[in-house]
């Protein structure tokens, strides 16, 4: 058995990394929505979900049960029954496989006698991947809005394909900027080619000189996801819900989880192009050495506010909840100030996903203020001012680059 | 058989079946699905022999842009079903057999003068990214840039075409 395992070491590696990433990726979906409700109700003056366990912590697994026991309408007046079914699973495992090639650290570990870091994939080509798994979700949403043989989804598709062909030119363009400076298109070597800091202190993030590209690159982004103020697919003031329409229990659920999916994808990619992916933005050095600490300090942090939290639960199933979260988090952050080791492998995942939930946020945010744009006004806005954009930034850099290699 | 050769022959099996589906489908959008999926296996066939780039461009160029147009269009000009018209006599009898020896002499002709291992090789560099930039923008810089003419010309026309007065 464990003859076979050492041979088979990278198969087997890389199914238990899928795993892990899926089941990680999931539980994040459903809480992206909990923190998204959470939000924006208190954007809103509202308190939001407060019912389903302490602070509707647990409302996430109230939703998955309620669509899985909704009743699955199987829509009769399809135009195509394949395609109808296709959409759904072709939205929802795109949105999932483009995380393949997220690389979360530079940390690398041994396992079963092999080497191996914290990825599922490190290819070459990391960046084409994530683009073109991405411009095929256009099809899940035109197909859906096609096979349901209804007026709404079949607007919804269609402003759905017209938008994502017109933002991912944009979205393209942007990107050529960042590639320019770091010659790579592996997520790695473009996370890498961040390293250092100007002066001692900023970091060379691709931020600071592709402001333009990271302006251009997040938008469309936002307008790839579709979400608002770019959710013309689903509008449902003029569209009833748009694409999604015809669709009901776990068939729609598939949607929105690829939805949220999508947005983590985005914010992840964003961090690892512009603001350098997993590198701490402290320099290195004696005087930032506590710096280090900051994962285990925030773990700490958390389970005070929990054990602090706790009192004010009243039924005694929330309290002994809140106190048995706040338990795992002393312990999390008890494991990190007396291990080393796990404190450098969790330094990369931690600043990635520092920085990605900063991103997470401004989408939530936005959603939460913004209003949606006319159609007219979101194409004109996409050719007319974000490809320029992106061009006039390609030319700029291209010279720039041209020049200092020179 | 190693994992590559039964790769191959499932994804060249996926791409021979979609082709198929293609012309036998009656509907536009499943032959345009169909047409997808023979891109799709295309590019993992590419990746198969080691060209990162070329797959991934693959996947982006046709079936994320030029099949997005396709059923774009067909989904916006609402197409429907075909009428099946059944076979003249002539084309049964005679243009199937025809384009049958045609299509067989053909692959033996090729197969004759380059044999298969020699037709398809993995390069160990060829698909790659920088190979590739320094061919298109070295060795054939002039061809790529009257490709790029052309392209523009073409997309000048369309524009001209389908608005006259600008």
């Amino acid at each position: 058995m464990t003859d076979w395992l050492t041979r088979n070491a990278v198969f087997v590696i890389t199914l238990a990394k899928i795993g892990l990433v899926l089941f990680v990726l999931l539980t994040a979906v459903a809480y992206l929505v909990w923190v998204e409700r959470k939000l924006i109700a208190h954007i809103q003056s509202r308190w939001g979900p407060y019912r389903v366990g302490p602070h509707g912590l647990l409302q996430p697994l109230a939703d998955g049960l309620k669509f899985l026991f909704k009743e699955d309408i199987f829509f009769p007046h399809a135009t195509s029954r394949f395609v109808y079914l296709l959409a759904p699973f072709l939205a929802v495992t795109l949105g999932l496989m483009a995380i393949a090639v997220i690389p979360f650290g530079s940390g690398k570990f041994e396992l079963l006698g092999t080497q191996t870091g914290l990825y599922i994939a490190d290819i070459n080509v990391g960046l084409l991947y994530i683009l073109a798994v991405t411009s095929l979700t256009v099809y899940s949403v035109a197909l859906a809005g096609w096979a349901s043989n209804s007026k709404y989804p079949l607007l919804g598709g269609l402003r759905s394909a017209a938008q994502m062909v017109s933002y991912e030119i944009a979205l393209t363009l942007s990107v050529v900027g960042v590639l320019l400076l770091a010659g790579t298109l592996s997520l790695r070597e473009l996370v890498e080619a961040q390293q250092g800091h100007w002066g001692g202190l900023l970091p060379r993030w691709f931020i600071f000189p592709q402001f333009v590209a990271f302006l251009c690159f997040f938008i469309s982004g936002v307008a790839e996801t579709q979400r608002l103020p770019f959710d013309l697919p689903e509008a449902e003031t003029e569209l009833v819900a748009g694409f999604h329409t015809e669709y009901s229990s776990l068939k729609f659920a598939m949607f929105f989880m690829a939805e949220y999916a999508h947005m983590i994808t985005a914010s992840l990619l964003v961090t690892l192009l512009f603001l350098g992916g997993w590198l701490s933005p402290f320099p290195a050095g004696e005087f930032w050495a506590f710096t280090r600490y900051l994962p285990a300090a925030v773990a700490a942090g958390l389970a005070v506010v929990f054990l602090q939290d706790s009192f004010h639960h009243q039924p005694l199933s929330h309290r002994v909840l809140v106190i048995l979260v706040g338990l795992a988090l002393a312990g999390v952050a008890w494991g990190l100030f007396t291990g080393p080791a796990l404190l450098e492998l969790v330094q990369g995942p931690f600043w990635l996903l520092a920085k990605a939930a900063i991103f997470l946020f401004i989408f939530i945010w936005t959603r939460a203020t913004l209003p949606r744009f006319r159609y007219d006004q979101l194409m004109a806005f996409g050719w007319k001012f974000l490809v320029p954009l992106a061009v006039l930034n390609i030319m700029v850099t291209s010279f720039v680059v041209a020049w200092g290699a020179d | 058989m190693t994992l590559e050769t039964v790769l191959f022959y499932v994804l060249g099996g996926l791409a021979v079946l979609g082709a198929l589906n293609l012309i036998l489908q009656r509907h536009p959008i499943h032959s345009a699905l169909s047409l997808i999926l023979v891109m799709a296996s295309l590019a993992v066939l590419y990746l198969l022999l080691g060209a990162e780039f070329i797959a991934a461009v693959q996947i982006i160029i046709y079936a994320g842009a030029i099949m997005v147009l396709f059923v774009f269009v067909i989904m916006l000009l609402n197409a429907g079903e075909e009428e099946r018209t059944n076979l003249s006599r002539m084309a049964r009898y005679v243009g199937l057999p025809v384009a049958a020896v045609l299509l067989s002499g053909l692959a033996y002709l090729l197969y004759r003068a380059w044999p298969v291992d020699l037709l398809v090789q993995p390069h160990p560099s060829l698909g790659q990214t920088r190979p590739l930039a320094e061919m298109l923008f070295k060795d054939f810089v002039l061809p790529f840039e009257l490709t790029s003419i052309l392209i523009l010309i073409a997309v000048l026309g369309a524009v001209v075409l389908a608005k006259k007065e600008l």
